[in-house]
């Protein structure tokens, strides 16, 4: 047993060691989570709402997603197709938040691929997104009919995620819901 | 740290009629681009990650410098700066991790480590002076040297196969 030792140790290092080269160090853990989402109200960016203001408010009482992105974001260009093909599949509004981004540029962005979101607003300073923790987009959050966040996903969704991750959040957030009424 | 902060605060001094053009005269913001530095050099930024907040060229990190920037001239507290960053981007935005259960390990596992590695060295130590390594040894069934040839019986079969 003794003269096994060094090898227990080496073992016990090399898979603590693998283990840390495997997390992605990009996954920061959100604080956010289980954490009322901050109430915001914002443009709205459709060219037919123009003017209109956004209270996240509004949505209380169902859950949505929040996705972030913009126009300059290259993850988002992989993001988008995978947002066309779910949007119809949630059952929950998809709120598309450009993230400091022109007004011009996230319209054309949407005529070019496609709206898939429910609503659209302009965070033009980027003052929400600090609020709900963004660092880098596209970002996907989870919020519970209460407007608790559930889940938040960072990097562009891809359907693994959407099946993996945010289905079950929002089965989860549809349960938290029914335990409350 | 005086020393460290005199080039990083002149430099800043340089910058700030450029920065500082759209808002208030220089001189009042003195103070708080002081703290600002001070406070954004403890700051991580979550873009670049190995940055801190106060060098970091990100669009995220200057966001961030001009949200701590206009609290630190609303009066609040660094404490309370720090508070605001981490309950939306968690203990990850600073660089002393603060003392929890998650963060224990990390604080004190170069103590552990350090404290195993010297009761293995004591352990051995002892275990020499009683003699117990040298007992192992001697204890097996045939003394170590026997098994190997000596210096003699290589040389004389180095010669025999010369002689072949």
């Amino acid at each position: 047993m003794k003269r096994y030792l060094p090898l227990i140790i080496f073992v016990a290092l090399a898979g603590l060691l693998s283990y840390g080269l495997r997390l992605n160090p990009r996954d920061i853990p959100s604080p956010l989570i289980g954490k009322p989402a901050p109430v915001f109200t914002l443009d709205r960016l459709e060219a037919s709402k123009r003017g209109e203001k956004f209270h996240a408010k509004s949505l209380l009482g169902q859950p949505w997603v929040l996705n972030v992105w913009a126009s300059w974001c290259s993850a988002c260009v992989v993001e988008h197709p995978v947002l066309n093909r779910w949007q119809s599949k949630l059952g929950v509004p998809l709120v598309g938040m450009a993230y400091k981004d022109s007004d011009d540029d996230s319209q054309k962005w949407l005529a070019a691929r496609g709206n898939p979101y429910t609503v659209v607003i302009a965070d033009r300073d980027g003052r929400v997104g600090i609020d709900f923790g963004v660092y880098g987009v596209p970002e996907t959050f989870v919020i519970d009919a209460q407007g608790t966040i559930v889940l938040k996903h960072t990097g562009p969704v891809s359907d693994d995620v959407f099946a993996d991750k945010i289905m079950p959040a929002l089965q989860q957030a549809r349960r938290n819901q029914a335990g409350v009424k | 740290m005086r020393n460290y902060l005199a080039p990083i605060f002149a430099l800043l001094l340089m910058c700030l009629p450029v920065a500082q053009a759209k808002t208030s005269p220089a001189a009042s913001n003195v103070a708080v681009e002081a703290r600002l530095v001070a406070l954004s050099a403890e700051l991580r930024c979550l873009v670049c990650q190995n940055e801190s907040l106060a060098s970091s060229r990100a669009p995220l990190a200057e966001d961030l410098r001009r949200e701590v920037r206009e609290q630190i001239s609303a009066g609040k507290t660094d404490r309370q700066i720090i508070q605001y960053l981490t309950d939306r981007y968690g203990d990850f935005v600073t660089y002393r991790p603060p003392w929890n259960a998650r963060t224990l390990l990390l604080w004190l596992g170069p103590l552990l480590l350090m404290l195993l590695g010297v009761g293995i060295l004591l352990h051995n130590l002892r275990k020499k002076d009683r003699g117990d390594i040298h007992a192992d040894v001697s204890g097996s069934s045939t003394p170590p040297d026997a098994a190997l040839p000596t210096l003699a019986q290589l040389q004389r079969e180095f010669e025999d196969k010369k002689d072949e």
